[in-house]
């Protein structure tokens, strides 16, 4: 039975912490108490993006958002909008108030492709999301060969969404070229970058994309089995991704003989216990097989010698969530938004020091300026911005000069900011570049899987040095020194864990070099940050 | 639930669900507020509000957003609705019961035409 109004609930890990589920629940209960049930609706979404406002209610059709911290709250939006049809000014999300907002909305409004549905949609409901073009894409691929499918995907320039932006049809194409009596498709759902949350966000609000993408691939390279490799403490996105197999299950689209085709698909979600370097495909393939997480040497590549040795794609969460719309709506479509070297559009996660926190779907070559200022709506606590980190833990720190960089998949070739998973970190003035290097080491030297030498020597011994000068104790020497281990684990180390680590530590070293500089011989962290050990007197902030 | 078997029964399921969600759009063609002030309610407007969305239910008109709203300072005639069809000049009718809720919907939605023994303003407020 339809009824005239809706809230949504933003039922998101984020929004449960702030007790989305209480709310809901008292919600109900207030509209149960005024009689109200049979005029509204509420029903769980996904994140409606911003987490800064306590749990966001999406009002419809009225279209206003509600920020709700407790249940005072809940009884003036009740007693209020929804009795007495008067909107409480103070509850309601304002849209930040730069010059450019308007545009801004239009822009993200417009340009959503992964995350279209998430926030509109029950994620819990098959239905809902077959309303909204689901599955579609792959009926229309059942209809294609493969290799039109590796053909379209190929035009469409989309590129992996988990990191290293590797051509996802290439990729695709190695595998369906391989003649092998079994392949396999794995999901990477393991985001361990610190920051990242959009692969959740996505699984949480609409978890039937990425299905649909698998099966595509499945389809076009020839495998009838896929993983789900999760994180372990993602516990609503495995609960939404689980309900969502058994949902397919039941409607004929996972399973035997799908749509009438002949072609068959099975679907596992398997957790992840949460080290970093599982995040890597060849030690996550090492995980399902149910090794110890290590990577293996590579090639062979995956997509030739995967999980049990066989062919197997691996991608990203939000890799996969891409196709479905490129197969239904086509190449070109896909390529009218971003960039010509990086089409579509990103979704990027904003976090650190900014107003506005959450994640935000913007087209590729979006600028960090524009990220940090239009969407995150600036810098925090009227402070000034430091430095940027984009592209995650193994991304490059920029100057807060430099934001005008627009980021896809080449601005680390052409201007040194790399793109990664998408994470944007804003640091804001207070904090000390010698702190903030050792703090992410730190997080280096503790996920080092201790495989290999120049990784696991080289985090301990960075880490070492960078503690010196937050003592108060390093040398120029000591800088020199960074360099040289960089080097070495960049061109030694195994696996990507290893050879990434030197992109953040030589980046802010480049860039902080004075900073770095001012921490040796003085009495004081010149921040205030680090404690400095007692030198002569009493030296304190 | 069966499973689906061709693309046909999935465009089903995808036709009949819209129907559904329509409720949530935020761009219709037009809609109607319904005034729930203090007065309003006491005056019947929750039946009214009631009515409106039944009827539409009935004549599966879906491009219609039902809002409410404080009250329109127009006690003497509550419960007072206000229709608004596109870019036309809102109208506001007074003394809406359900069986006037039902007529409003049939002439001034459907058909175009203002009930004008029930108009009590044109145009904005
Ligand atoms: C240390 C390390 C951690 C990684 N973590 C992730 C991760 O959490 N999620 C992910 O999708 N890819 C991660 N990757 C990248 C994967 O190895 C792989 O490139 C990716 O899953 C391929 O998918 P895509 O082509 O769709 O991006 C990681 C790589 C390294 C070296
Ligand atoms: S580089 Fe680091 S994470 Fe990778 S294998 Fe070597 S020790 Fe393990
Ligand atoms: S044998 Fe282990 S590093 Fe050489």
């Amino acid at each position: 039975m339809r009824k005239p109004i809706t809230i949504l609930v933003s039922i998101d890990s984020n929004s449960i912490l702030l007790g989305a589920r209480h709310f809901k629940n008292y919600l109900i209960n207030r509209l149960e108490h005024y009689n109200l049930t049979e005029l509204v609706d509420v029903l769980e979404t996904g994140s409606l993006g911003r987490y800064d406002q306590g749990v966001l209610f999406l009002l419809l059709p009225d279209n206003k958002m509600y920020g709700i911290k407790d249940t005072n709250d809940i009884e003036l939006f009740v007693e209020e909008q929804l009795l007495k049809g008067r909107p409480v000014k103070e509850l309601i999300v304002e849209e930040i108030q730069t010059p450019k907002s308007v545009e801004a909305k239009k822009v993200t409004e417009e340009e959503r492709i992964v995350l279209k549905r998430a926030g509109k949609i029950d994620p819990k409901n098959i239905e809902e999301y077959i309303a909204f073009d689901g599955y579609q894409g792959f009926a229309k691929a059942l209809e294609m060969k493969p290799s039109e499918i590796v053909n379209e995907l190929k035009a469409s320039g989309l590129r992996g969404r988990g990191g290293a932006g590797f051509p996802t049809g290439l990729k695709w194409e190695f595998t369906m070229n391989v003649n092998a009596p079994e392949k396999f498709i794995i999901c990477n759902a393991d985001e361990g970058e610190p920051g990242t949350f959009k692969d959740r966000l996505i699984m949480e609000g609409d978890p039937h994309s990425v299905i649909e993408g698998m099966l595509i691939a499945g389809y076009t390279v020839g495998a009838s089995k896929g993983y789900v490799y999760i994180r372990g403490e993602y516990f609503e996105s495995v609960d939404n991704l689980r309900n969502a197999i058994a949902q397919a299950y039941e409607y004929g689209l996972l399973g035997e003989n799908i749509l009438d085709s002949g072609f068959s698909f099975d679907l596992t979600v398997r957790l992840g216990a949460g080290a970093y370097v599982c995040g890597e495909e060849t030690a996550l393939i090492e995980s399902i097989e149910g090794k110890s997480g290590r990577p293996r040497l590579k090639p062979p590549y995956p997509p030739v010698k995967g999980l049990f040795q066989k062919p197997t794609v691996v991608n990203n969460v939000e890799t996969f969530a891409s196709v479905p719309a490129i197969v239904l709506k086509g190449a070109e479509w896909f390529k009218s938004f971003g960039t010509p070297s990086s089409p579509g559009t990103k979704v990027f996660s904003l976090c650190g020091n900014l107003v506005r926190r959450g994640i935000v779907e913007a087209p590729m070559g979006t600028t960090v300026a524009d990220l940090i200022f239009k969407y995150g709506g600036g810098i925090e606590g009227g402070k000034m911005l430091k430095m940027v980190q984009t592209g995650g833990a193994a991304g490059t720190f920029i100057k807060a000069d430099e934001i005008n960089i627009p980021l896809d998949f080449d601005s680390f070739k052409n201007h040194g900011a790399s793109l990664g998973s998408g994470v944007i970190l804003a640091i804001d003035d207070s904090h000390c570049a010698v702190d903030v290097a050792l703090n992410l080491m730190e997080f280096f030297a503790h996920e080092s899987c201790g495989k290999c030498t120049p990784c696991r020597e080289g985090t301990r011994l960075i880490v070492n040095i960078l503690r010196e000068f937050s003592k108060g104790r390093g040398t120029l020497e000591m800088l020199d020194n960074l360099y040289d281990i960089a080097y070495t684990m960049q061109n030694s180390a195994f696996c990507g864990l290893g050879q990434s680590v030197p992109v953040p530590l030589t980046s802010i070293l480049d860039r902080f070099r004075d900073e770095f500089e001012a921490h040796i011989g003085a009495d004081t962290c010149p921040v205030g940050v680090c404690r400095f050990d007692k030198k002569k007197k009493k030296a304190r902030k | 639930m069966g499973k689906i078997k061709s693309l046909e029964e999935l465009m089903k399921i995808k036709e009949n669900t819209l129907k559904d969600l329509k409720m949530r759009d935020t761009d219709k063609r037009g809609k109607i507020v319904v005034a729930m002030g203090t007065c309003g309610i006491a005056a019947g407007a929750k039946e009214t509000l009631k009515a409106i969305v039944d009827v539409l239910n009935e004549k599966g008109i879906e491009d219609i957003a039902v809002v409410q709203s404080g009250c329109f300072g127009l006690c003497d005639v509550e419960p007072t609705i206000e229709v608004r069809i596109g870019e036309n000049e809102p109208i506001i009718y007074g003394h809406v019961t359900p069986n006037q809720a039902k007529r409003i919907i049939e002439q001034h939605v459907l058909e175009g035409k203002v009930v004008s023994d029930l108009v009590v303003k044109r145009g904005e407020l």
